[in-house]
């Protein structure tokens, strides 16, 4: 059933998958990282008490902040990009130049956002 | 070539299956939350979100409008963002994010799990998660 793979992830980067696969890979990485995130997010803040509040504290850290951002703002960059491509099928032969312009917001946005997280996380 | 098949449109593809459907609703539940995510940050800046907090704490705002979001910021006075708009807006953003977030996760489940006991183990988890998950999120959302 397709299911044994012989092929590594880094394999599968050199050989045909390069760009679109390495965005197809961040965006299940992303998805399920913010899948698992919120589901112990919410179940942590009904619970309470010191469980909870040790859960999200870890969730306000900087660190983590760090980790959450990529997940949501790639997962959430890409998906349009998917989504405008596969609403308006007559782009798809474009999609590598799409996958590129989607880099450049996905960087500068959050590389900001990075920005922003260390500088709070050092005080400033 | 390759491309044909794919260049039909999605009225030609068809809309058989559950699947298809499921396909349809994770792409307009994506435009969805765009749409919502976009409508916060616009309040958020009309409520005072420029002087008072920073680009981190907007975006929280923005992908889950609620008070407990805001509460570590400089903002002198929380009561607008507590209002029924932005418990409404929350509870919109929750449902359709539960919706696309468990279904996804199907998707995933599926990659490796193949036989037909195991998925409907995975339907059966995905059903219970679905309930629960919005039945706490929608608590936190309306006692925050
Ligand atoms: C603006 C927000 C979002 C957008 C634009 C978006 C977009 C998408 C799209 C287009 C897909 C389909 C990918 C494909 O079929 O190849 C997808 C899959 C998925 N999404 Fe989202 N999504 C968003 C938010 C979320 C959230 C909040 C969650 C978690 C709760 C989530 C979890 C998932 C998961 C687990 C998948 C399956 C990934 C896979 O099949 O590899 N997404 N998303």
């Amino acid at each position: 059933m397709g299911l044994n793979r012989n092929v590594s992830l880094m394999t599968a980067l050199r050989y045909k998958g390069q760009g679109p696969f390495l965005t197809y890979i961040l965006h299940r990485i992303g998805g399920l990282g913010m899948a698992i995130f919120i589901t112990v997010h919410l179940l942590a803040s009904f619970v309470g008490g010191k469980g909870g509040h040790f859960i999200n504290a870890i969730y306000e850290n900087w660190a983590f902040q760090i980790f959450i951002f990529f997940c949501v703002l790639f997962h959430a960059i890409n998906g349009l990009r998917i989504t405008i491509l596969d609403l308006f099928p007559k782009l798809i032969p474009y999609h590598r130049q799409a996958i590129t312009l989607e880099w450049l917001v996905f960087l500068s946005i959050y590389g900001f956002a990075v920005f922003t997280i260390i500088r709070t996380g050092l005080g400033g | 070539m390759a491309d044909k098949s794919r260049n039909l449109s999605i009225a030609k593809r068809g809309l058989m299956s559950f699947e298809t459907i499921m396909w349809v609703f994770t792409r307009l539940s994506a435009l969805g939350m765009y749409a919502l995510v976009i409508f916060g940050l616009i309040g958020a800046l009309v409520m005072g979100a420029r002087n008072n907090m920073n680009f981190a704490d907007v975006m929280r705002w923005g992908f889950m409008p609620n008070v407990t979001h805001v509460e570590n910021t400089a903002l002198p006075d929380t009561a607008p963002w507590s209002s029924t708009l932005w418990k409404l807006t929350a509870s919109a953003l929750v449902l359709i994010a539960v919706g696309h977030g468990v279904h996804g996760l199907v998707v995933i489940a599926d990659d490796y799990i193949a036989t037909a006991k195991g998925r409907q183990i995975v339907r059966i988890c995905s059903g219970v998660m679905i309930l629960s998950m919005l039945g706490i999120g929608l608590y936190l959302i309306w006692t925050s």
